[in-house]
């Protein structure tokens, strides 16, 4: 019966145990352990070091035309390279209003989506439409571009904007011949292009808000909507603001689709129908060919502008997500 | 059916009217509206490059460097070679980097500093593309004094970095620390234990998020736009300039010439094909992948 | 043969919260020592001490002399070193995931810079004998993963597993809490054979557990070793009057 007993003897065990000590042969790994969090150290700091590197490498690069321009730069018009005279009014301009058509256009649209996808999609169609709206987000800007070119700009010429011209041209926003190319076309492809981002977070941000809050409407005798409205996306709205300026980054830095149909004229112009030009089309088409170091500089300091502006919306975007999600590891950007 | 709410309920929610009722069917409606707004381009952008770029899919395309202008036939098979050799370049530099970050962050990184560099990381992948091109450009064109395929694959490292460090932090943190303390149990050290146990365990996932990071920065056509800058003809040299589909896409596209409209197209498809291949493999192995993890 | 541990005033802290104060003990080698007391009371803190398993916590850290026959636990030799010669054992077992049977067992070795194929399989053919596993697996040690077996058999391949590295001692915490009756009863049974070749420390919350297992039982209460005496006399005449109450079943 197994229970106390009295002290017994040790009994001679396998023999095979005084030769097992060299059986371990490793060392106790002291300095290995610190050479390889030395090693992880470094790789963590190296994500440091790369943003240092990039606002080191943007400011001193862009230095020259900062001397030569000053902070003006950012508000007068001229883009002359012949006679070096540079002004990025009219890009910060072309950004800032094929951005916000964007979000005008795509923050309806993504909100509807998520609302959709989370509340009032079948089981079995959940995940697919999830899955079809991350697709969005896959496809490279370069072919969203080739499709705006071939596909979207003849509608735009052939159909929208006549329409939008004669119904609506009293606005003063659908002045001028409709080329297709343009402001518009800008706007719309990049509102395509930001849906799946703020759709994304939109859902992320809806899923996090607890049953009971959906319940506790219900339990009053609510519609849907009036559920939905009330006890999820009042509950979610800071997250999915964060989700809408996240979608503003995006847009800010959209380059090659913008490039491809905004017609890349540093015109400003009230009229949604002519064409503009944006800070990072700029860069793209004029970098390769800038002939003169104040030129290049010009443009690197239109690229740290960029940065500086898509870097703090995006940390506030981050900021207001997190406030939802309580700071859980974020996935990547798709 | 549903009795009026009490005067004190705080919604004021009144009886469940025509206007309530029509309401909830309008924004119902509102919703698949907005569905079938969003996958309408996304159906018109797949049909599009297959009924355009299909047709233009051939052998030729797929050996042949681009002919000069004007001229017909030819076709990207050095810029698929160059995109993969960008990428090579790209995984090379970012891969480890990235996944040794992760490692930091979730084995050692429990404290302010790797607070710091997870916001750091997530700020990282908000840059736009084009200006990780001018730094790639700065650090690594004008040091060499040309355009070169380790440009390229220099920014796009920079980009794929973050991604890779906050998805390997986030598979490592999965594994349960019941696993990493079996090992120390047995005496195993602590770096074999991060990568022979703890590593190990999150394998798949860490590869899910290599591949996310890969698949994102495949079609990555602005930062290679004056680094790698393309290339008419083969280059298999890491400091000379180097073709890329996205960029052969990119100047086809906005050509003037019908022809290189057609092949823009299919590179566009084989381009498209490989990265959806990517996600949805990753998709897959994911699903499988995750019950291995934990 | 299993050596003996002498632990002399041993504190342990969690940040600035002490978990442990002044801890004196000898557990006598070859035999099976109960660690009893309520939740909380430091047992589990008390047997990673021994080990040096309670450092690996951030902010927690210990003082006082442990000495593990005639090696001090916390001077001199590196945790790692004392690890391989102190075995555990946890309360959930905890297979390696994406390991088979084979190569769980192995583990221990393989990782220390082991790699002799024909010693290995000698050895986790042994560790798994002696676990009273072998022939339950001895078909499918490469195909199955380790994490396929059923709870009780994952905890005897975790026994194998800190036994193919030949500690000397081996360390329970609470082994049988995630188990079922019948699982139990055979690892208990297993303990009753494995104190022949090593010194075993179990921590058990199960009163009958430890009079059924173990000679020697040291009872805590909050952070202190309240009393430790032969498993028989604190069973049926304890000394100490807290510890009767807690064996009467007066609290905890």
């Amino acid at each position: 019966m197994p229970g106390p007993q009295p002290v017994a003897k040790p009994e001679v065990v396998s023999t095979s145990r005084v030769e097992s000590q060299p059986l371990l042969k490793a060392g106790s790994g002291d300095v290995t352990d610190r050479i390889f969090s030395f090693a992880m150290l470094c790789c963590g700091l190296s994500v440091l070091g790369l943003v240092a590197l990039i606002i080191f490498e943007l400011v001193t690069k862009s230095k020259l035309s900062l001397h030569a321009f000053g902070w003006r730069f950012f508000f007068r018009s001229e883009w002359d390279p012949v006679n070096e005279q540079f002004g990025a009014w009219p890009f910060v301009y072309g950004t800032l209003l094929s951005s916000f058509l964007a979000l005008l256009l795509a923050v309806p649209l993504a909100v509807g989506v998520a609302v959709f996808i989370t509340e009032m999609a079948p089981r079995w169609l959940k995940g697919s439409l999830a899955f079809v709206t991350e697709l969005l987000a896959a496809i490279p800007s370069v072919i969203y571009g080739l499709w705006a070119i071939f596909v979207l700009v003849p509608i735009l010429r052939q159909y929208v904007e006549p329409f939008l011209g004669r119904y609506f041209g009293w606005t003063g926003l659908f002045e001028g011949a409709p080329y297709g190319i343009g402001m518009l076309a800008a706007g719309v492809i990049l509102a395509i292009m930001i849906v799946p981002i703020i759709s994304s977070i939109t859902r992320e941000v809806m899923t996090a808000v607890p049953q009971q809050q959906r319940e506790a409407v219900l339990a009053l005798g609510a519609t849907r909507w009036e559920m939905i409205r009330t006890g999820v996306l009042r509950n979610a709205r800071a997250g999915i603001l964060g989700g809408i300026i996240l979608g503003l980054g995006r847009a800010l830095g959209e380059t090659m689709a913008v490039t491809m149909v905004i017609g890349n004229r540093p015109e400003i112009s009230r009229s949604l129908l002519a064409p503009g030009y944006t800070m990072a089309s700029v860069i793209a088409n004029e970098f390769s060919e800038a002939t003169s170091d104040t030129y290049l500089s010009a443009l690197v300091e239109v690229g740290l502008a960029l940065f500086l502006v898509t870097i703090i919306v995006n940390i506030l975007a981050q900021l207001l997500v997190w406030s939802v999600t309580r700071g859980a590891p974020a996935r990547g950007n798709a | 059916m549903p009795n009026p709410a009490p005067e004190t309920s705080q919604f004021s929610i009144t009886p469940v009217s025509l206007w309530r009722r029509a309401t909830n069917n309008l924004v119902t409606a509102a919703a698949v509206g907005a569905v079938i707004l969003v996958l309408t381009p996304l159906a018109a952008i797949f049909a599009y490059l297959v009924y355009k770029g299909i047709g233009s899919i051939n052998w030729a395309f797929l050996t042949q460097t681009p002919k000069p202008v004007g001229e017909a036939g030819g076709g990207m098979a050095n810029a698929i070679a160059g995109s993969a050799y960008i990428l090579a370049i790209a995984s090379c530099v970012g891969v480890p980097i990235g996944i040794g970050a992760g490692i930091y962050l979730a084995e050692y990184g429990r404290n302010r500093l790797g607070d710091l560099i997870r916001f750091t990381a997530d700020v990282l992948n908000g840059v736009p593309s084009i200006v990780v091109g001018i730094v790639a450009y700065g650090i690594v064109v004008l040091s060499q004094g040309h355009f070169s395929a380790l440009a390229g694959g220099v920014a796009l490292a920079i980009m794929m970095i973050p991604t890779i460090t906050r998805t390997t932090e986030e598979m490592l943190l999965l594994v349960p620390n019941a696993i990493r303390e079996a090992a120390y149990g047995l005496g195993v050290t602590r770096w074999r234990t991060t990568l022979s146990i703890t590593l190990r365990t999150a394998t798949s996932g860490v590869i899910t998020g290599v591949m996310l990071a890969f698949a994102r920065v495949a079609g990555e056509t602005a930062p290679l736009l004056f680094t790698a800058f393309g290339n008419q003809y083969w280059n298999w040299k890491v400091n000379q300039p180097t073709a890329a589909l996205s960029l052969q896409i990119f100047s086809y596209a906005i050509s003037p010439f019908d022809e290189w409209h057609r092949q823009a197209w299919a590179g566009a498809l084989i381009l498209i094909v490989l990265i959806v291949g990517a996600v949805s493999a990753v998709r897959i192995a994911a699903g499988r992948g995750m019950l291995k993890g934990a | 043969m299993g050596v003996g541990i002498k632990v002399e005033h041993l504190n342990a802290w969690f940040g600035n919260t002490q978990a442990l104060h002044d801890i004196s003990m000898d557990v006598p080698a070859n035999h099976a020592t109960a660690v009893i007391g309520p939740s909380g009371c430091g047992k589990s803190t008390y047997v990673r001490c021994l080990n040096r398993m309670h450092e690996t916590i951030p902010e927690a850290r210990a003082t006082g002399k442990v000495r593990m026959g005639e090696v001090d636990v916390y001077n001199g030799t590196p945790a790692v070193q004392i690890r391989r010669r102190i075995g555990m054992v946890f309360q959930k077992p905890n297979p390696f995931p994406t390991m088979s049977i084979y190569d769980n067992v192995a583990a221990g070795l393989k990782l220390n810079g082991y790699r002799d194929r024909r010693r290995l399989d000698e050895t986790v053919e042994r560790s798994l004998k002696l676990s009273a596993l072998w022939e339950e697996v001895k078909d499918t040690l490469r195909k199955k993963s380790g994490a396929s077996l059923s709870g009780g058999q994952q905890q005897r391949l975790c026994i194998a597993r800190a036994l193919a590295v030949e500690p000397e001692v081996l360390l329970m915490d609470e082994p049988c809490s995630a188990l079922d009756p019948i699982s139990t009863g055979k690892i208990e049974e297993l303990i009753f054979q494995l104190k022949e070749k090593f010194t075993i420390v179990i921590v058990t919350h199960n009163m009958q557990q430890a009079s059924r297992v173990a000679e020697f039982t040291g009872f805590f209460l909050l952070g202190k070793l309240i009393e430790f005496d032969k498993t028989e006399k604190i069973f049926t005449t304890p000394s100490d009057k807290r510890t009767e109450d807690y064996i009467t079943g007066r609290f905890g």
